[in-house]
């Protein structure tokens, strides 16, 4: 279904992404982890044609999405829905307006700038932000919202583009662990209920761990891990973000649960690990 | 439960539904209003004018066609005259990068003054907006026949006047800066017991620097033409030349013709250095982001 081939890009003489390599037969939920600077952001962006490659293929169901321009560019982009860490929305229009603006690779300039969508649409707009729990704000301000509460547009605005993928930029890094768990629950469950692929740049461990079907580890460029969430284990993890034997998982997670099954938790990663 | 959920989505449904309808209407009766005024205010235009927009029409270009043919026939003249109004034309320069040096740092002052949550007086922001207001209301030209009248003609009273507009004209863009920059910084300046004069100079330059510079340049160019039609009223430079030469049915618009592709190219000069050192500036602010 999606398939990476030596994807390379260059800023200057360092290298964002490295020979990135790998494959995804049928939609699931994966999780891209690494310290900043790894190249995940830039990976995603690549995939979105925000930015271009340097080097290397990336085949979406046989087609290589890279070479497009144009029309069939702009439409690969709206198969493939991006979230951003700092949600990108108009500030100054409505959450309506800003969900709908999911179409806009569907309508004419003419139509959209007089603010010309059809009343099914609007009328969809409203129901996915039903389906996210946000629809009492359809009619306020973008900027008028909560951190959670503007993701979660953005997240609507992703799913108006009815798109097969959903790429995620770090959709949790700005928001509170209350709030961080509504999104991650929403990604999931438009994974679970749509069949949709969805590629999340985490900065948590935990979070990867506990939303993700498969995990990849990037590291300089390069991935470094790819399997499944029971493999990551702490080990694994310090290898990935180059830390040392003082690493602790617990103590940068942000997720909301008791102390003690924290620590459980640890003990069995130990176990897994020996 | 579900029922209240599902009235109450309804309720937003409609409610957003109608908001959408309005705004359409207004949108609207607004294009509607806005095709109307331009077709009537054409009718009204055209009669007034002496001899009527369509017929005068096809005559656009009789002067400026004179003119170029007149000066292709003395064009063994050309280098000549180019040497004659250029010193005229540094004077000009002169005149107008004076004024908007001058005119720029009284832009700083009263931009700061006037500008909600940086100005040191609340409360006279109103006054000093109106000094800004008075000073862009009154045309250079005006303020220049005043002081030529008062000082007598040249370089000086020009100058004066172009300095004058230019504080009203940047000092209001300066403040719609200001008002952009973010106050966080001048916050942690604030908590360390800075002055105002230290949270304008360390927190707020290093924000509008760029943007401040651009608008300045912007303001240079354009002062290069008004210090250029004020020769007109006597107050030297390449504006006096061009009177002189560009009065029909004496002979000289062959210097006219020169005086023009003096000031076309330091105008399409000092544009392409504008945008050379906004480029710089935009770069040096990028410089040390990685990725």
């Amino acid at each position: 279904m999606l398939d990476v081939k030596s994807l390379t890009k260059r800023f200057g003489s360092n290298a964002a992404v490295d020979n990135v390599s790998f494959t995804i037969d049928r939609p699931m939920m994966i999780g891209i982890i690494g310290r900043s600077g790894a190249g995940k952001s830039t990976f995603l962006r690549i995939m979105n044609r925000l930015t271009d490659a340097s080097d290397g293929e990336l085949c979406f169901e046989g087609r290589n999405v890279l070479t497009l321009t144009g029309k069939d560019k702009r439409d690969w982009q709206s198969d493939c829905a991006m979230i951003f860490q700092q949600f990108n929305l108009v500030p100054r229009m409505d959450v309506v307006s800003n969900v709908l603006h999911g179409t806009l690779g569907r309508h004419s300039t003419l139509t959209t700038m007089f603010n010309l969508y059809p009343e099914a649409e609007i009328h969809k707009a409203i129901d996915i932000l039903d389906r996210l729990g946000i629809a009492e704000h359809a009619a306020k301000r973008a900027e008028a919202l909560s951190g959670g509460q503007q993701q979660r547009v953005a997240i609507a605005r992703a799913l108006m583009q009815d798109p097969k993928v959903i790429l995620a930029d770090e959709p949790i890094a700005s928001l509170d662990p209350m709030n961080a768990q509504t999104v991650m629950e929403a990604l999931r469950r438009i994974h679970d209920e749509d069949g949709r692929m969805v590629i999340a740049n985490l900065h948590t461990l935990d979070t990867a761990r506990r939303y993700c079907d498969r995990i990849i580890g990037m590291r300089d460029g390069r991935v470094v891990f790819d399997g499944t969430p029971e493999q990551l284990t702490t080990g694994v993890a310090r290898d990935i973000y180059g830390a040392g034997a003082d690493f602790s998982e617990a103590a940068t997670s942000t997720e909301i649960r008791d102390h003690d099954a924290v620590v459980t938790e640890e003990i069995r990663a130990a176990e897994v690990a020996l | 439960m579900t029922d209240m959920n599902a009235t109450s989505l309804d309720v937003t449904r409609d409610h957003y539904l109608a908001l959408t309808r309005q705004r359409r209407l207004y949108g609207g009766l607004m294009l509607l209003v806005f095709v109307l005024l331009l077709a009537s205010g054409f009718g009204i235009a055209n009669e007034r004018n002496a001899g009527g927009f369509l017929p005068g029409l096809p005559q656009i270009f009789d002067f400026p066609a004179e003119v170029v043919q007149e000066a292709w026939e003395k064009r063994a003249n050309m280098p000549d005259h180019l040497a004659n109004a250029f010193p005229a034309l540094i004077e000009t320069i002169n005149i107008a990068a004076i004024a908007t040096l001058t005119g720029g740092f009284g832009a700083v002052v009263l931009s700061l003054l006037s500008t909600r949550g940086l100005a040191p007086w609340p409360r006279l922001i109103p006054v000093f907006r109106r000094i800004m207001d008075l000073m862009r209301a009154i045309p250079e030209i005006v303020t220049a026949l005043v002081l030529i009248y008062v000082l007598g003609g040249g370089p000086v009273p020009a100058a004066i006047a172009i300095a004058l507009h230019t504080i009203g004209a940047l000092g209001k863009l300066f403040s719609e800066v200001n008002e952009n920059a973010d106050l966080k910084p001048l916050e942690g300046l604030a908590s360390v017991g800075a002055t105002w004069f230290q949270r304008m100079v360390l927190a707020l330059l290093p924000q509008v620097a760029p943007n401040w510079f651009s608008y300045a340049l912007l303001r240079f160019e354009i002062n290069i033409r008004a210090s250029a039609i004020l020769g007109f009223v006597g107050a030297g430079g390449i504006g006096y030349e061009l009177k002189n030469a560009i009065s029909w049915g004496q002979g000289k618009f062959d210097e006219a013709a020169a005086v023009f592709i003096l000031l076309f190219l330091s105008i399409v000069f000092f544009d392409q250095l504008s945008s050379v050192v906004r480029n710089h500036l935009t770069h040096g602010s990028k410089k040390g982001v990685s990725q």
